[in-house]
């Protein structure tokens, strides 16, 4: 049951134009996203995850920054488009929620007038019809009492309350993309699991596509039908979530999977730990951008860059395959 | 591998009943009523143990961690440290005290200073307490980068210059720069990505063995408390509902809180399609918490008589405490 693709990132390449040189921060990235489905990016700070969901919108500054590639969303890519033509499809037919509820929202404005605004934006309705649908949005997402908590204001609301606010803004218009950035890193668990069940309920009433990208590895087992990790820039691995929490390929994603403490986890034993710290952009490594971090590098690993290899399940790593052969190697902790 | 059996009964930190209220005045400077931020815990730590205090945000954790600290005075309460109340003491008496407690805060971007290098940040504490001639403080400083895992020419080094999981390795020598016996770890992997953080998490461990320290850990992430702790303290609006051994705890959680908060954590594995207890709503306010027990509003349990009484903590035995109207 593959459904159309919605969105094709195909050779995304985003680069920085600093005052010390351009620094390319995302490197190369393509993924599918389909109607129905819940696509997860994971990685790391630095590693391009939330630069990646800023250029599919194109939020970015264009002036100090430069875009490679192609974004393609209903026979178009996005990266060609005008300011213009790119506005009538923000909020409208690919929408974003934010990490931060509490600074996302204008705090002069009553939730109802920036519900509204979006959809007198980009529908031909007046006030009073745009003020009953945000009413309508707001109840969609579960808010109690809409009607008394249309005309509050921000700071009135709790961080979750703001949260659902923010997905009542970028729902309004029904889009057919949903990219989420770290919806719910700023919330309280019991109020994580509200907003992710939220968003899983609204993706499959409004059949759309979801891109949700976190560092939460939990989060992303419990909702997220197929998962990229990126690192430095760029993806090392794409699979389903099934196959990449059983049968992870690449080092990063190994280590990733086995450096978080488990609730059934054996507490006796040391925690497992990926040596070093992420390299910065503007000092990239040679070859393989994980190699001066991984167990298993070699001369190959450190002189030359492997591609994104495979057909469902991909990995960007020389030594796929022997991992896969000494995966039982591997779960012994180094304890360095 | 560190959680030893507790060799001696008398704890090596008793805090009974803390209460800490803020008030919340009027422009005019009256009172007008008081933020409950803690209210009535009771915990008791062993040596070489760690304690685990978890809850959501505005639960008092924090806060409990700081009033120990005497960072806030507190409102009641008494805090036994080798017979001396904590809460009672002045001046030089509480100086030399507070040596042997230690705290390790969350953000270690803004807990040191930018201006000062890193040699100086961790001989700080020594120079405070004078501990030691100059050249033995910056020997000491030197021998404490490299047991936290730097190096020791880093000792010139300013802060910016370092990652947020190398800040936090500071940031941990510096608490531990004056040899304490109890150290307060405030959230001290939750600003760190999940690489770094096990990193220092086998840190800390690392050092409580070799050095017979024992944490008060406060963080919200149940996995990673559930991994450093050997009790955990579970807290809600400024009281604690449930205290129990963390494997007696996560084998059988008995406050309804408890059972929702765990239920609540994503567990990576997407296989497991568990039962999850959705709590509805939100976390009341300090400000005016509930009447009766402080979670009736999002128990599914709550009857009438949680809406009036506060539920007492009991011992159910194994040294597992609950406070909950279900277990009377």
């Amino acid at each position: 049951m593959q459904k159309e693709c919605l969105l094709e990132v195909s050779g995304l390449k985003t680069t920085f134009l600093t005052e010390n040189g351009p620094v390319t921060v995302v490197n190369g990235v393509s993924f599918q996203v389909s109607a129905g489905e819940t696509l997860g990016v994971v990685g790391e700070s630095g590693c391009g995850k939330s630069v990646t969901s800023e250029s599919i919108l194109r939020l970015l500054n264009e002036k100090t920054t430069r875009y490679e590639g192609e974004i393609n969303y209903k026979n178009r890519n996005l990266l060609s488009l005008t300011e213009e033509e790119m506005r009538s499809i923000r909020g409208n037919e690919i929408s974003m929620i934010f990490q931060d509820p509490m600074t996302s929202l204008n705090p002069v404005y009553t939730i109802g007038d920036q519900i509204a605004e979006t959809i007198m934006i980009h529908q031909k309705v007046g006030k009073k019809a745009a003020f009953a649908k945000a009413v309508e949005m707001l109840r969609l997402t579960g808010i109690p009492s809409p009607e008394k908590r249309v005309h509050e204001y921000p700071h009135e609301l709790s961080g979750g309350m703001r949260q659902r606010v923010m997905i009542a803004i970028a729902l309004a218009c029904q889009p057919k993309l949903l990219v989420a950035d770290e919806p719910t890193t700023a919330l309280d668990v019991t109020i994580q699991t509200q907003i992710l069940d939220l968003i899983q309920d609204l993706k499959q009433q409004l059949d759309m596509g979801v891109i949700l990208i976190t560092h939460d590895l939990g989060v992303v087992a419990e909702v997220c039908t197929r998962v990229v990790v990126m690192y430095l820039g760029e993806v090392v691995e794409e699979a389903g979530v099934e196959e990449l929490f059983e049968n992870p390929l690449h080092p990063y994603t190994q280590g990733l999977l086995q450096s978080v403490p488990q609730l059934d986890g054996d507490r006796s034993k040391k925690l497992y730990v990926i040596k070093g710290a992420v390299p910065s952009l503007t000092n990239v490594p040679k070859g393989c951008r994980f190699a001066p971090r991984c167990n298993y590098a070699t001369d190959l690993c450190r002189q030359s860059e492997p591609e994104l290899m495979g057909n469902r399940h991909k990995v960007r790593c020389w030594h796929a395959d022997t991992n896969l052969q000494k995966e039982g190697e591997l779960y012994v902790a180094d304890g360095s | 591998m560190w959680q030893m059996a507790v060799e001696d009964e008398t704890p090596l930190l008793h805090v009974k009943n803390i209460k800490k209220y803020f008030p919340i005045t009027t422009p005019f400077g009256k009172v007008k009523g008081h933020v409950k931020a803690v209210d009535n815990i009771d915990f008791a730590l062993h040596k070489r143990e760690t304690l685990g205090l978890v809850g959501e945000s505005g639960c008092g954790k924090s806060t409990t961690g700081r009033t120990i600290m005497r960072l806030t005075e507190p409102t009641a309460g008494e805090a036994i440290y080798k017979g001396k109340d904590l809460f009672q003491l002045k001046g030089q008496e509480l100086q030399a005290l507070r040596r042997e407690i230690q705290m390790v805060f969350q953000d270690p971007y803004s807990s040191l200073d930018p201006k000062q290098i890193i040699g100086h940040a961790i001989e700080e504490p020594l120079t405070i307490h004078k501990l030691g001639a100059k050249k033995e403080r910056m020997e000491r400083a030197m021998d404490l980068l490299h047991k936290v895992g730097l190096r020791e020419d880093q000792y010139y080094r300013y802060p910016h210059e370092f990652s947020g999981g190398q800040r936090q390795r500071i940031g941990i020598a510096r608490a531990l720069a004056v040899d304490p016996a109890i150290v307060i770890c405030d959230e001290p992997v939750s600003a760190l990505d999940v690489s770094i953080q096990s990193q220092v998490i086998n840190l800390l461990q690392e050092l409580q063995h070799n050095y017979d320290l024992s944490y008060v850990f406060i963080a919200h992430d149940l996995s990673v408390v559930r991994h450093i702790s050997d009790s955990i303290g579970v807290m809600y609006l400024g009281r604690m509902m449930e205290k129990a051994p963390t494997e007696e705890l996560f084998a059988q959680p008995l406050h309804p809180y408890t059972q929702a908060l765990l239920s609540a954590v994503p567990i990576p594995n997407p296989k497991l399609k568990k039962e999850r207890i959705i709590l509805k709503g939100d976390i009341p306010t300090p400000i005016n918490p509930p009447a009766g027990c402080v979670f009736h509003t999002r128990c599914p349990y709550a009857e009438a008589r949680c809406r009036t009484e506060i539920p007492m903590p009991r011992d159910l035995g194994m040294n597992h405490v609950v406070a909950c109207h279900l277990y009377d």
